[in-house]
C-alpha cells in the first residue's frame, strides 16, 4: 500500500496490525489493517483527527498494548512488551516528581557502575540544557524544562528508537517551538529513530522526514507524506506552506475559518 | 502579634472555664488552676510519665505492626485482581465493627495487659491501612508505571522504585488519619483491658473518688500527645520524597530562558 519509497533498512516493521476493543459485549475496531515501515534514523510523524487511536497505536507500538492481530517487529525481532531499547515520552509528563533531575536521567541507569553512571547524567543534563538544576525536584521546573528532563531520562538509556505521543501539546506555543529545535539539534546528534505522534499539523511538517496521516476511527492509514525538505525548514516558504495545506485537504479540514 | 494569633481562642476558652467553673455550685467541673495543679502533681510523681509512655509503647508497636501487615497486603490487593476480588468482601465486613467490640476477646487471648491493648489497636488499623493502601497504589498514574516498564522494571523493583513512592503521598496521608483513631480506641481499650496508660488514669481517677481534675489533666496529656505523634507524620509529609504530591499546581516555576 505504500507510495513512498521503503526505506532500504527498516527499522520497525508493522503488518497488518488491527486493534479491537470490547465495549459493554460490543467489538469495537480501533485500528485496521496497519501496514508500515520505518527507516533506522528516521524521524516519522503520525497525525490523525481528534480521537481516531493516533496515540493507541503508539502504545501498541511501544508494547504496552497488545494488538488483536497483526505483527511488529523491530530489527526484525517480534515486539512482546516495553523495553529500555524504545522508549516512551508520555503526552503528560511522566518525570518521577520524588526524584531529583539527576535521579531521574539515572533512573534507567542503575545497572551501570557509578562513576559511568555520573558521567551520563552530567551528559545528557547538558544536551537538554538544564546545568544547574541537577539537584532540583521536577515541581521546580518550568513545563518545557520538564519535557526536556523527560527526553533526557529516555536518551541517557541509549535506546534506538523513541516513541513522542504529543510530547509537546501542554506547552505553549513560543516553548514549543524552540522544544522542536531543541528535539531536531537532539536528533541530528544521536540519531534515533523518532516516531512522534502530534495533532498539530505544523509540527508534523517541521519535524518530519515523513508525515502518516490517518483517517478517523477505526484508523487506517490514509496516506503517507514525504516532506523532503532539508533542516531548518522556512515556515513561510511555498512548499512549506503547500505540505501543510495537503495535509489539511487530506485530513478534510476546511480551509476557510 | 499574628504568631500569638492561634493562641487567641484557647486562651479565650479558657478565661471563660475560669470564670464559668468558679461561679458554679455544683462541683462537676474543676476549674483550670486545680487542673493545671492536678497535672503538675502527676508531673512532678513520674506518674504522667510512666502512662504516657505506657500508652504511646502500645500504640507504637500496635499501629507498625498493622503497617507493615496491612500496607503489603493492600499493595497487593490493588496490583492483583484475585486477590481483591477475594479480600474485599471481607474487609468491608471487619471495617465497620468497632475496634472496643473485639476487647473482650482480646482479654481472653492476651490477658489484661499490653499484647491486648496492642492487640486492639492492630485490629482498629489494619483493615483501613489495607483499604488506604489499596486505593492509593489505585491511584497511582499509570503513566508512571509504564515508564518504569519502559526502563525494564518489573515485580519487585517496579513496586519498590514507582509504584510505592508513587502512592507514598496518599499512604502517608490515610495513616495520618489511622493514627488519629488508633489513639483514641487506645484510651478507650486502656479504660477496660490494662491498669497503665492514660485512658487507665482517666477510669482510676474517677474511681478514685470522682478526682474529676485528674480526668480533665488525663484528658488534656491525650489531646497533647496525640498532636505530637500527628506531628511526627505531618513532618514525613514534608520531606522531598512525598511533599511533591501536596504543593501539586502551586509550584515555583522557574521560567526557563531558552
Amino acid at each position: 500500500m505504500s507510495t513512498a519509497p521503503t526505506p532500504s533498512c527498516p527499522k520497525l516493521r508493522v503488518s497488518d496490525l488491527c486493534l479491537t476493543f470490547e465495549r459493554d459485549g460490543k467489538r469495537e475496531s480501533i485500528l485496521e489493517h496497519i501496514d508500515l515501515s520505518i527507516g533506522a534514523g528516521e524521524f516519522v510523524c503520525i497525525v490523525g483527527p481528534s480521537g481516531c487511536g493516533k496515540s493507541t497505536l503508539l502504545h501498541v507500538l511501544g508494547g504496552f498494548l497488545p494488538p488483536t492481530s497483526g505483527a511488529i517487529e523491530i530489527d526484525n525481532e517480534p515486539v512482546r512488551g516495553p523495553d529500555p531499547r524504545r522508549i516512551f515520552v508520555f503526552q503528560e509528563s511522566a518525570v518521577f516528581p520524588w526524584l531529583t533531575v539527576a535521579g531521574n536521567i539515572g533512573f534507567g541507569l542503575s545497572a551501570l557502575p557509578r562513576k559511568e553512571r555520573e558521567e551520563r547524567i552530567q551528559h545528557y543534563i547538558g544536551l537538554v540544557g538544564l546545568e544547574g538544576f541537577e539537584r532540583a525536584f521536577p515541581r521546580e521546573l518550568s513545563g518545557g524544562m520538564k519535557q526536556r528532563l523527560e527526553v533526557a531520562r529516555a536518551l541517557a538509556v541509549n535506546p534506538d528508537v523513541l516513541y513522542m505521543d504529543e510530547p509537546f501539546a501542554g506547552l505553549d506555543f513560543i516553548t514549543r517551538m524552540t522544544m522542536r529545535k531543541e528535539l531536531l539539534r537532539i536528533w541530528h546528534r544521536e540519531r534515533k529513530t523518532v516516531v512522534l505522534v502530534t495533532h498539530d499539523i505544523d509540527e508534523a511538517v517541521q519535524l518530519g522526514d515523513r508525515v502518516l496521516v490517518l483517517s478517523s476511527r477505526p484508523a487506517h492509514i490514509h496516506c503517507e507524506l514525504e516532506i523532503g525538505m532539508p533542516h531548518p525548514r522556512d515556515v513561510s516558504a511555498p512548499e512549506y506552506i503547500a505540505m501543510r495545506t495537503r495535509i489539511l485537504d487530506e485530513l478534510g479540514v476546511e480551509r476557510g475559518v | 502579634m499574628a504568631k500569638l494569633r492561634p493562641f487567641l481562642l484557647p486562651v479565650l476558652l479558657l478565661a471563660m472555664w475560669q470564670f464559668a467553673a468558679g461561679h458554679s455550685s455544683a462541683h462537676v467541673v474543676p476549674t483550670p488552676r486545680s487542673v493545671a495543679a492536678a497535672l503538675a502533681g502527676l508531673a512532678a510523681s513520674g506518674a504522667l510519665a510512666k502512662h504516657v509512655i505506657a500508652s504511646v509503647f502500645r500504640i507504637t508497636w500496635g499501629f507498625l505492626l498493622a503497617s507493615l501487615v496491612a500496607i503489603p497486603c493492600g499493595m497487593l490487593l490493588a496490583l492483583n485482581r484475585r486477590s481483591q476480588l477475594a479480600a474485599q468482601p471481607l474487609l468491608q465486613i471487619l471495617r465497620p465493627i468497632s475496634p472496643l467490640a473485639w476487647t473482650p476477646l482480646a482479654v481472653l487471648w492476651f490477658g489484661i495487659g499490653d499484647l491486648a491493648a496492642i492487640f486492639l489497636i492492630f485490629i482498629a488499623c489494619a483493615p483501613t491501612l489495607t483499604l488506604i493502601a489499596y486505593s492509593a497504589v489505585r491511584n497511582v498514574r499509570p503513566g508512571y508505571v509504564n515508564a518504569g516498564r519502559n526502563f525494564g522494571l518489573s515485580g519487585v523493583p517496579l513496586i519498590w522504585r514507582v509504584v510505592l513512592p508513587a502512592a507514598a503521598p496518599q499512604l502517608l496521608s490515610g495513616m495520618r488519619t489511622t493514627l488519629a483513631i488508633a489513639w483514641s480506641v487506645l484510651v478507650a481499650g486502656e479504660m477496660l483491658a490494662v491498669n497503665s496508660g492514660l485512658g487507665f488514669l482517666i477510669m482510676d481517677a474517677r474511681n478514685a473518688g470522682n478526682r474529676f481534675d485528674l480526668v480533665f489533666a488525663g484528658m488534656f496529656a491525650i489531646g497533647a500527645v496525640g498532636f505530637a505523634l500527628d506531628a511526627i507524620l505531618r513532618g514525613l509529609e514534608q520531606t522531598d520524597f512525598v511533599c511533591w504530591a501536596l504543593q501539586g499546581g502551586q509550584t515555583s516555576a522557574k521560567e526557563s530562558v531558552a
